[in-house]
């Protein structure tokens, strides 16, 4: 696929780097040449040099023939003019652009092939603060990721000893939850993945991913852990555009209070936000942090801008008495280095974002795809389309679907109904199927699968 | 300080003030009262005065400055008040003195209602309906009138708007141009004295009556042709709820009015802070009212108590100053509780008078924010009206205003027990001065004719300190205002 991403900030160049390791032709254009030529040294693509919406850069940079536009340049502005020059000179079939400002987001009518021509927004802050908001929610979980709209979620935690299920074997599930449809997706032991079967045995330390309806989520984390008592306190170190968007997003059901060292911007946040409390002050001030009930307080939220202040305000924070910190950590190296110790969940803003761009790169109908464990495993939504003559997958029960190995379906969801899925499940038309890969390199197998034969057409 | 273009407009005004004097006439001859001559030589005087003092300077013409625009403002409410009590020094009837007449006039222009003579039902016609008319004309203020007219006469208005409009929130305009707005707001103001008259005519009042009662209802002042007040309606339940509603909407500031006739819905009264506390505040307190008049049976029937209570309650909370009842005599805490109400009074920018709902908003949210800092000392808390934070500028704006209410209040208050009043009286009669609202407790529940003179001139400043939201006053009277 040919791809031309515009901006080569944060998330230009990791959406890079992502996509330059599944064989995609990338081209990369910033008006900054040191960053590019840093681009250029580490990953196999082409950068070109100029504004990012003026068509002839867009034609230096191959738009004629691409077959994606990513507008990711920090100014909405030049996101959505890029977009338009690429649709009314180049035809691009597929434009994606980062809109940050709330302010066009709340209008659908301004987007489509007759107004501002973008195919898929993406606001990477948004999809961070979702991600941390599905967190909050489920206390106790390492990822939460939504399917269908969010009918299905797939749910990863930590077994501890004490959960009902900790130490059996997994064909037990449904004995434990006779009312309740969920299946395990994978285990994760000390970093290696194993393919749950029937006599998989879950032990303590475990990362289990499993999928179920939203309503169920609970119910299975409790058989896998002692379940933690719903999150009430929240403390949110820095207040960036995402420290104040979470807030915002979390001031009517928690208690929310934010940490911003910035007077000017505490200022300004503590205008705009209604109930949270905005604290002018230092998130690593110990004497703040108990004066503000830190032992009580069930999250500590370090999202600034700084990795290692992020770290460090998490340690200090979980050693005063936060019940569960969470730290925003940008270097993928980093991420492993916390998580095991003190810092109960690491978010990789770029992990969360990857994968709301995967889903338009990946061939075939895929309605969502999610990347997990920095990457190497993914969870893909893909809609099964065509009959049982063109297609690999309909009217084929699960067994029957030749999966590569590795991958394995959780669940079908048609139209509003989540079905989990069994052996003898028979896939139909239009179903939204929802794989798992524990070995990404897999990808373009299981694209193949969905991919409807010629005949369809 | 441009003393010729002061004086130029001053000429000016009392030349439009004067022609204010010729609709008296007209009922003065259709009644054939022998009130004409007075009328006629108050006019004359006035447009005379007027005359003389513009003829001389009228080339002076050039943009009002800040400071002009104190002066001209404070310069009109006394030299109008002043020139506005020929009629009644003049007239036979009433034969009231100098300090009396004034204090009439002046009552009348601030929208207070605070009357000194005793027997209005035996009056003139043309004079009653004088005083009404005085209520209305400072209602909304003359000056946002003029603001309409003047620009005509090149003269700036932005000046005179800033000095004039109550309310902290004066950078608020609803039109680009300062004359429309002034117009939009004169045409609202027109429209509700038509339709008040209207409804009080439909309602049982004669055609004089209805519309000299929508004059001072509009206005939010309180004059009445009646000694009894709206008391002589006591029988005719109607009157006595179409005066609560029109009091109520008066008391609203008028450029909610204004959003809500241009876009013809009312979503824009529920999202506004100021109009729901508002809202609140009455309500609250009239069922209140109501309850502790019922329970103490100072009414016979459940509905006597209600209507009387809610009809009070209003009339004092907007400032208004009607009364239906002798109310200073109610049980218990009711009068006081009025009495503290009318300290809140109106929305800014509406004719009511009172420190205003949204400064006591404020103060409120300035106090819950103080509480707040003790418990988390680091935190930012802004206060905010209406989810939009306001700035500390503002903040201190209102909390300056409100001491220097206090202290005017207990500085005048003290002077006037020394002019030997009992403490009740006094404390009420200025309360209720201060505030524009008009009946006070004690001997000045229903007239101030029992005060002696030197106490009805500080009641007079005391209106006015009111009625110009009392900075516009006392910056005249500080030094550096005068320095070069």
């Amino acid at each position: 696929m040919k791809i031309i991403i515009l901006g080569a900030g944060q998330v230009g160049s990791s959406v890079a780097a992502n996509l330059a390791s599944e064989a995609n032709d990338i081209t990369v254009v910033d008006v900054d040449r040191q960053l590019l030529l840093d681009l250029q040294d580490r990953l196999d693509i082409r950068t070109v040099y100029g504004q990012a919406s003026y068509p002839d850069v867009l034609s230096r940079a191959g738009a004629e023939d691409a077959d994606m536009i990513l507008a990711v340049t920090n100014s909405d502005e030049t996101n959505m003019i890029a977009c338009q020059v690429a649709h009314s000179l180049f035809r691009t079939p597929t434009k994606v652009a980062r809109i940050r400002s709330r302010h066009y987001l709340g209008f659908k009518k301004l987007f489509g092939n007759d107004a501002i021509p973008v195919d898929v927004m993406i606001s990477p802050e948004q999809v961070i603060i979702d991600y941390v908001q599905r967190l909050i929610a489920h206390p106790g979980a390492l990822q939460v990721l939504d399917f269908a709209d969010g009918l299905v979620q797939l749910v990863a935690v930590k077994a501890y000893y004490g959960g009902p299920l900790v130490g059996q074997e997994l064909r037990l599930l449904k004995d434990h939850m006779p009312n309740v449809e969920s299946r395990v997706a994978a285990i994760f032991r000390k970093g290696t993945p194993i393919i749950p079967e029937g006599d998989t045995v879950i032990e303590a330390d475990d990362e289990v991913f499993f999928i179920a309806a939203r309503n169920d989520i609970r119910t299975v984390m409790g058989e896998l852990r002692r379940l933690d008592r719903p999150n009430k306190r929240i403390i949110i170190a820095g207040g960036g555009n995402i420290g104040k968007g979470l807030a915002q997003a979390l001031e009517n059901d928690y208690n929310v209070k934010l940490i911003d060292h910035n007077p000017g911007r505490s200022k300004q946040i503590s205008e705009e936000l209604d109930k949270t409390i905005v604290l002018h002050a230092d998130a690593a001030d110990e004497e703040l942090l108990l004066e503000e009930n830190i032992t009580s307080t069930d999250v500590f939220c370090a999202v600034t801008n700084d990795d290692e202040a992020n770290i460090l305000s998490c340690m200090l924070a979980k050693r005063l008495g936060a019940r569960k910190v969470l730290a925003l950590i940008n270097r993928a190296s980093y991420v492993d280095l916390v998580e095991s110790g003190d810092i109960d969940i690491a978010v990789s803003p770029h992990q969360a974002m990857i994968g709301s761009l995967l889903a338009h790169v990946r061939r075939g109908d895929v309605a969502a795809v999610h990347s997990l464990r920095r990457g190497a495993a993914e969870a893909i939504e893909a809609v099964a389309h065509g009959d049982s003559r063109s297609s690999k997958v309909v009217g084929r029960s699960v067994e029957d679907i030749k999966l590569p190995p590795g991958a394995n379906i959780g669940a079908i969801v048609r139209g509003t109904k989540v079905i989990m899925a069994h052996h003898d499940t028979v896939i139909e038309a239009e179903d939204h199927v929802i794989l798992f890969l524990i070995d990404k390199r897999r990808v373009v197998e299981v694209e193949k699968l969905f991919q409807v034969g010629v005949t369809f057409l | 300080m441009q003393l010729f273009v002061i004086q130029r407009i001053l000429g000016l005004l009392l030349m439009l003030f004067s022609f204010t004097m010729l609709p008296p006439l007209l009922v003065s001859w259709f009644y054939a009262e022998n009130t004409v001559l007075p009328f006629v030589s108050a006019f004359l005087v006035t447009f005379i005065t007027g005359t003389v003092c513009w003829l001389p300077v009228r080339r002076h013409r050039s943009d009002l400055r800040i400071r002009d625009g104190f002066v001209v403002v404070v310069m009109f409410w006394t030299v109008l008040a002043l020139f506005g009590a020929l009629p009644f020094l003049l007239s036979a009837q009433p034969s009231i003195s100098i300090t009396d007449s004034v204090f009439e006039s002046m009552s009348g222009l601030t929208t207070t209602g605070a009357t000194v003579i005793a027997g209005l039902d035996a009056l003139p016609r043309s004079i009653l309906y004088y005083r009404q008319q005085l209520q209305w004309l400072g209602g909304m203020g003359i000056i946002v009138l003029a603001v309409a007219v003047l620009p005509m006469l090149g003269i700036g208005g932005m000046q005179l708007y800033r000095a004039e409009t109550p309310g902290p929130m004066k950078d608020n305009k609803l039109t680009p141009r300062i004359t429309e707005t002034a117009k939009a707001l004169w045409y609202i103001y027109l429209t509700l004295t038509i339709a008040c008259g209207l409804a009080y005519w439909a309602a049982g009042m004669t055609g004089f009556d209805a519309l000299a009662h929508a004059f001072s209802t509009v206005a939010i002042g309180g004059f009445s042709t009646h000694d009894l007040s709206m008391g002589y309606y006591n029988d005719q339940p109607l009157i006595e709820i179409v005066a609560i509603i029109f009091m109520l909407l008066s008391g609203v500031n008028f450029a909610l009015h204004f959003l809500a006739w241009r876009s013809r819905s009312s979503k824009y009264y529920f999202a506004d802070t100021e109009f729901k506390v508002y809202a609140t505040i009455l309500l609250l307190a009239s069922l209140l009212t109501a309850a502790y008049l019922y329970w103490n049976a100072t009414f016979d029937t459940v509905g006597e108590a209600i209507l009387r209570g809610v009809f009070q309650t209003v009339s004092i909370g907007t400032t208004a100053g009607f009364t239906v009842a002798e109310y200073h005599t109610w049980p218990g805490f009711l009068p006081i509780m009025l009495l503290m109400m009318s300290f809140i009074g109106g929305c800014a920018g509406s004719t009511g008078g009172g420190m205003k709902v949204i400064r006591v908003v404020m103060l409120m949210k300035q106090g819950g924010r103080e509480i707040l800092r003790l418990v988390h000392p680091s935190a930012q808390i802004p206060v905010k009206v209406g989810g939009k934070a306001l700035s500390d500028r503002v903040i201190e704006a209102v909390w300056g205003f409100f001491s220097l209410y206090v202290v005017c209040f207990c500085v005048m208050s003290l002077i006037m027990v020394a002019t030997g009043l009992d403490f009740v009286t006094a404390f009420s009669a200025i309360a209720a001065c201060m505030n524009n609202l008009g009946p006070g407790l004690g001997d000045v529940g229903l007239n101030y004719t029992s005060v002696n003179d030197v106490g009805k001139w500080v009641l007079c400043f005391a209106m006015l300190l009111g009625r110009l939201e009392i900075f516009t006053l006392l910056v005249l009277l500080t030094p550096a205002f005068w320095r070069k």
